[in-house]
C-alpha cells in the first residue's frame, strides 16, 4: 500500500482527498423516450457486388431513421473517389495500384463473372431494365439522409489518397479504435 | 374501400428497393406530425418493406392494399 501511496503517478488518477461527493444524477430521459437506433457497416470492398448492398442497406436504414455510419476501409476506399481523379497516390506502386482499379462510383467490377467488364455491363442493363438505383443515385441518397462515411486513415496512407482526392462531404479520418467504438454502441453492424 | 384525406401524394411506380423507402422519408421530412401520405408502388417487396418501415420510424401505417400488382399505403407522420 504504501509503495503504492508513493508513486508519483496514482496522485495524478486518484486524487487522495478528493471529496467523495457522487455528482448530481443526470437528468434521466424520459423513458418513453427510445434512443435512436444505431447501424455501423464496414464497407471493405471497392467491388460493385458488395458497394451496392452497402449502399441500399445504408440509405434505408438513414430512411428509416436509423442512424447509419459507413467505416470505408481498404478497396472500400476507391468507389469514393472524386469523379475527375484518375491516378492516385504518389510512388510508383501507388499509381500502379490505381491504374489497375480504376477508382470512382462509376467504374466497379464484380467480385465474380466480371469477364473484363461484361458482368458488370450486363448488371447495369438489367439494372435499368428493372429501374434499380445505380451505385451512385444511391451515394446520393444516403449523403442527401445523412449516412456518414468515415475514410480509414491507414487506408489513405497505404494508397497514398489525400482527402481532396475524396468526395466531398465524407467525414473526417479515422482508426480502428473509432471503428470499434462505434461498432459496439450499434445495434448493428455490418461487415460488407 | 375506406377514403381517407390524403396530404401528400407520392408516385413511386417503377422504382425498386430501396428508392420508394427512400423517397417517402424524404418527402416525410417536409410534412408535420398528422399529415397523411399515399404512397403508390409497383415493388413487391414494398408490402412487407411500409409495414417494417412504419414499424421502425413509428409513422403510422394507416393503408395497406394492393390491386393487380400496384400497392398503395397511407401513412400517417408520428
Amino acid at each position: 500500500m504504501t509503495l503504492v501511496a508513493e508513486s508519483p503517478f496514482v496522485s495524478t488518477l486518484t486524487p487522495p482527498h478528493a471529496p467523495s461527493v457522487a455528482p448530481d444524477p443526470a437528468p434521466a430521459a424520459a423513458p418513453d423516450a427510445p434512443r435512436t437506433k444505431q447501424m455501423v457497416i464496414v464497407n471493405w470492398s471497392g467491388e460493385l457486388d458488395r458497394i451496392w448492398p452497402t449502399l441500399i442497406l445504408a440509405s434505408a436504414a438513414a430512411a428509416s431513421g436509423v442512424q447509419c455510419k459507413v467505416f470505408v476501409t481498404f478497396w472500400g476506399l476507391l468507389p469514393f473517389v472524386k469523379d475527375g481523379v484518375r491516378v492516385t497516390g504518389d510512388g510508383w506502386m501507388q499509381k500502379m495500384l490505381s491504374i489497375m482499379q480504376r477508382p470512382g462510383i462509376d467504374h466497379l467490377k464484380l467480385s465474380k463473372m466480371n469477364f473484363l467488364g461484361m458482368g458488370p455491363w450486363m448488371m447495369g442493363t438489367l439494372r435499368k431494365q428493372y429501374q434499380i438505383a445505380s451505385p451512385r443515385e444511391l451515394l446520393e441518397a444516403c449523403q442527401a439522409l445523412g449516412v456518414e462515411f468515415i475514410p480509414c486513415q491507414m487506408s489513405m496512407d497505404m494508397f497514398g489518397l489525400k482527402r481532396d482526392d475524396l468526395i466531398e462531404g465524407m467525414a473526417d479520418p479515422a482508426g480502428a479504435a473509432t471503428a470499434i467504438e462505434i461498432m459496439t454502441e450499434a445495434d448493428a453492424s455490418l461487415f460488407i | 374501400m375506406a377514403l381517407i384525406q390524403v396530404d401528400k401524394v407520392l408516385d413511386a411506380r417503377g422504382l425498386a428497393c430501396p428508392m420508394p423507402i427512400v423517397k417517402t422519408a424524404q418527402l416525410m421530412k417536409t410534412m408535420t406530425a398528422g399529415q397523411t401520405l399515399e404512397v403508390v408502388s409497383t415493388d413487391a417487396g414494398s408490402i412487407k418493406d411500409f409495414a417494417a418501415w412504419s414499424r421502425t420510424t413509428g409513422n403510422l401505417l394507416l393503408e395497406s392494399s394492393s390491386d393487380a400488382a400496384v400497392y398503395r399505403f397511407v401513412l400517417q407522420k408520428a
